[in-house]
């Protein structure tokens, strides 16, 4: 297994960065990873970081968002450590049906229902300082199999 | 730059192309130049996905705020978007039910 690890400042500016790396990397380290799911992982990821650094900016925290990526042939686990507040994915509010009028009184919230649907395996750890999000994707072969 | 955005009129509506990444870097900018046509008397409005190489949820919210503002001035924002990857994002979320997805301008206006 391959690792790969990222650091950078909590600003959105920074995302189409942490695309790139998630790219190359799995490009790179896990050929089994392409087409619809890479773009599956890079979009699960680039949720994760935008909350992590939105946890920065509520928490005043100038501390930077790790990203670390686990490569192998046919699997690729990144997690996204923040030092922010923490928080508790379980209490999301539910949104309304998109066929519901109301739903589109919501601007937000889609996020973590976006990252549930991306990823193969997903997980919260919340903590004192931070939440790490741990976000796994299998490469064809390995759903297959 | 991120995002890139060109404006044009067709048949009375306003054809917003974007062109880049659609982020919560670049989506605020994209909400304001939105809300500004709105609020300048463009209510039917055309929003041109096929430049975009890429869409989050900060993106989608952008998109829904613009809806929202030009509906509640009695027009529509109407979307145009054939890439197979932007479109998986509407259908996930199931917003492709609140948003018809067109292949061209002309079909978008045409309804």
């Amino acid at each position: 297994m391959a690792v790969v690890e990222l650091e950078i400042p909590a600003r959105p500016a920074y995302l189409s960065l942490v695309r790139l790396v998630v790219d190359a990397a799995v490009g790179s380290l896990a050929p089994g990873l392409n087409g619809t799911r890479l773009d599956d992982l890079k979009l699960a990821v680039t949720e994760a970081c935008s909350n992590a650094i939105e946890a920065h900016h509520s928490a005043w925290s100038d501390a930077p968002v790790m990203v670390r990526c686990e490569l192998d042939d046919n699997t690729v686990t990144v997690e996204v450590v923040d030092r922010g507040g923490g928080f508790d994915p379980n209490g999301l509010k539910t949104l309304p049906a998109a066929t519901d009028p109301l739903r589109l009184r919501h601007e937000s919230g889609l996020g973590i229902p976006l990252m549930r649907t991306l990823t193969d395996e997903l997980q919260f750890s919340p903590g004192l300082d931070g939440t790490t999000v741990r976000l796994t994707v299998y490469g064809a072969r390995a759903v297959a199999g | 730059m991120q995002l890139r955005t060109d404006v044009s009129s067709l048949d009375g509506w306003t054809v917003v192309s974007v062109y880049g990444e659609l982020d919560v870097a670049s989506a605020p900018e994209l909400r304001e130049q939105l809300i500004e046509l709105v609020s300048q008397g463009s209510h039917l409005l055309v929003l041109d996905l096929e430049g975009l190489d890429f869409l989050d949820s900060t993106g989608l919210g952008a998109i829904i705020s613009a809806l929202k503002r030009a509906r509640t001035n009695g027009g529509d924002l109407r979307l145009v978007c054939t890439q197979s990857r932007i479109r998986r994002l509407f259908e996930i979320t199931a917003l492709d039910k609140a948003f018809p997805l067109y292949d061209s301008p002309d079909a978008a206006i045409r309804g």
